[in-house]
């Protein structure tokens, strides 16, 4: 098979003349490193440093020392360095390159934000320190809270969830003690079926029920299906605003109204706030409680399983429920109300459930979205919504004659196509988006939502530049004539110009092997 | 000869006198890709018609399998915690889900033939 046409993203340093097969003396390609694992390399006994050796001393372990060899890896300074790098540059992420996935940091991380988090006065502040020497601190924690209420016009705001699922449990969490609070043990949590799939889970982990609810062939929830199934048993719906499917959920003043009128709660997933901000205030269409992810809206980095963060502002009558710990103003400056002890004193008529976690928050996201929102003003932060969803309806309309939009008319922040553009090609979702690796590209989010078959979704959020889509979408219209021309050798062995070819996901899911473990392994005693 | 019907969920159930074998069609199995995991019902678990009763992942999704009518589990099939391929091999036959107890025989009226089914699946594309 010969997958070597001519690379649609040309002119990227991609070699056509070299010779297919050819193989290399050291395993490397160009000075792209293979690497192995850090277990799989080193010689015993090395050390970064040299030590003294260890005097002999009596043991008072009764015979419990390590017999064996402890296995860990025997490395030189530089060596570690090296292996470090080399994994570093296999990565691929918003710095490198166009990111369509639309997931945590999805959009660019202004170095503003980095400049002023490593301000000593943020990165060396401890949680355990009198709240005195860290008032600069709480200010931050203060003025971030103060435009996510503006921003949303919602009252009330907990700043300490980790990020967005934590948020939304955060949330769930508030709704199900406001119920309680009355008496009122409700069961059920209607959510779309478009719905991220960490909203049911929230609401199984919260101990609900989930009831499903329909979307309609425009992709916006069935009104009259959500009607059918509300009663005074249903706690609250779930809903994200704009949808999964890229669109704005345009009856949503409807479903806050037959939601609140059986005393039900109206929680809106923030993860698609980015297309809003500034525009909306969630508030207005009578949603009574929202997360908003920071890593995604104001750009602080969460890739890699850093550090996200995910405040949830809350509605005047769900606040009282929101979580410890939070900042109040008292007569000697900024404090923190941190137990329920305090909450008594401070005599706000708080009743919180307790803490989501240790600590007060992601103090670092905190001062990252500080500065982008600070930097970019109430009326840049419109912007950012504005120029987000004419990104997205730029490849929206420079791709729908050749790939197939899932729905009509135009879109949001995301552009949702189907497969039907490659039907009877035997070009799958999954090889095409495999094919875009090979063009350089990370392939977008694929077979989600759900309800789309053979799924496409693109968020180009704000960061790209009209010139980087472009390059983006003359690729995908050129590898959706290669598909409609039956050329499907360079798709269903795609890729074939990455580091790894196709990995098996079916045996990575059916067999995973978790761990490393060593071929030989040492006899070491427990 | 035994008597199959399915439902516009795409599971099937095969009658055998009073109990019920059910798996998911063909063409599940075809739209979900190769399944990597099957969670099946508790033996002596009642189950309602159009209830949850088996979740089916796949590279792709994780899916609800539904009751296609009500009764009492009484056999589930073992081989697809060790071997959830069985589903894609064989969706229709080696790759059931479960046996039960039928409640109520009169349920089967509400579900599709083979010959319906057939058809409502060309009214899908």
């Amino acid at each position: 098979m010969s997958a070597r046409s001519q690379a649609h993203s040309a002119g990227r340093g991609v070699d056509n003349d070299a010779p297919e097969t050819m193989t290399t003396h050291s395993g490397h390609r160009g000075l792209q490193m293979e690497e192995p694992l850090i277990f799989e390399m080193g010689s015993t006994g090395r050390t970064g440093v040299d030590l003294p050796p260890v005097p002999e001393v009596a043991s008072k372990l009764g015979g419990l020392a390590r017999q064996g060899e402890i296995g860990l890896p025997a490395l030189s300074e530089p060596q570690v360095v090296r292996h470090y790098v080399r994994v570093s540059q296999k990565n691929y992420a918003i710095d490198a390159g166009l990111y369509p996935l639309g997931s945590c940091t999805m959009k660019h991380n202004p170095r503003l934000n980095e400049k002023v988090a490593r301000l000593p006065g943020f990165s060396d502040v401890h949680p355990l320190q009198p709240q005195s020497t860290v008032q600069g601190a709480l200010e931050v924690i203060d003025t971030v809270a103060h435009w996510l209420i503006t921003l949303t016009g919602l009252p009330g705001v907990a700043m300490s969830p980790a990020a967005g699922a934590h948020g939304e449990l955060t949330g769930m969490m508030a709704i199900r003690a406001a119920h309680e609070a009355r008496g009122d043990a409700r069961k059920r949590i209607l959510v779309p079926d478009s719905a991220h799939g960490t909203n049911p889970a929230t609401a199984v982990l919260c101990g609900y029920q989930v009831d499903p609810v329909p979307s309609l062939a425009n992709g916006r929830i069935d009104l009259e299906a959500l009607k059918a199934k509300l009663d005074d048993d249903v706690a609250a719906i779930m809903l994200t605003n704009p949808n999964t499917c890229g669109l704005f959920e345009d009856q949503i003043i409807e479903v806050a109204e037959a939601i609140h009128a059986v005393g039900a709660y109206f929680y809106c997933d923030g993860a698609n706030f980015n297309a809003i901000v500034g525009k909306v205030r969630p508030g207005d269409l009578g949603i009574d409680v929202m997360h908003l992810n920071l890593h995604k809206t104001f750009s602080t980095p969460h890739g890699g399983g850093g550090p996200g963060s995910g405040p949830v502002v809350m509605s005047a009558e769900l606040t009282p429920f929101a979580p410890l710990p939070y900042v109040v103003k008292g007569a000697d400056g900024l404090r923190l109300v941190e137990t329920e002890a305090d909450q008594a004193a401070a005599g706000d008529g708080g009743q919180a459930y307790g803490r989501m976690r240790s600590f007060h928050g992601q103090m670092g996201m905190f001062v990252r979205a500080l500065a982008f929102m600070m930097s970019h003003g109430a009326d840049g932060l419109r912007l950012v919504a504005e120029d987000s969803v004419l990104n997205a309806n730029y490849v929206l309309a420079r791709l729908k004659d050749v790939m197939t939009p899932a729905y009509r008319g135009p879109c949001m922040h995301e552009v949702l196509f189907d497969d039907s553009f490659l039907k009877d090609t035997g070009v799958t979702t999954l090889d095409f988006s495999k094919a875009m690796i090979d063009e350089g590209f990370h392939p977008m989010t694929v077979y989600f939502p759900l309800i789309v078959h053979g799924a496409m979704l693109t968020e180009p959020t704000e960061s790209e530049s009209k010139e980087s889509m472009d390059v983006f979408i003359d690729t995908l219209r050129g590898l959706a004539a290669d598909a409609k021309a039956g050329d499907t050798a360079r798709f269903i062995g795609a890729p074939y110009l990455a580091p790894r070819r196709r990995l098996d996901e079916t045996q990575a899911a059916r067999k995973p092997r978790l761990r490393w473990t060593p071929e030989a392994p040492a006899e070491a005693a427990e | 000869m035994s008597d199959v019907r399915f439902t516009k969920d795409h599971e099937w159930v095969r009658i055998e006198g009073d109990t019920a074998t059910v798996g998911i069609s063909e063409y599940a199995q075809e739209q979900l890709g190769d399944v990597v995991f099957v969670e099946l019902p508790t033996v002596g678990a009642d189950v309602e018609a159009g209830g949850d009763a088996a979740v089916v992942e796949s590279v792709k999704a994780a899916s609800e399998v539904y009751a296609p009518i009500g009764g009492t589990i009484v056999e589930v099939n073992e081989d697809l915690e060790a071997t959830p391929g069985l589903v894609n091999e064989s969706a229709e036959d080696a790759g059931w889900f479960w046996r039960m107890e039928i409640s109520d025989a009169d349920e089967l009226e509400e579900l599709m033939t083979t010959a319906d089914y057939k058809a409502f699946l060309e009214g899908l594309d």
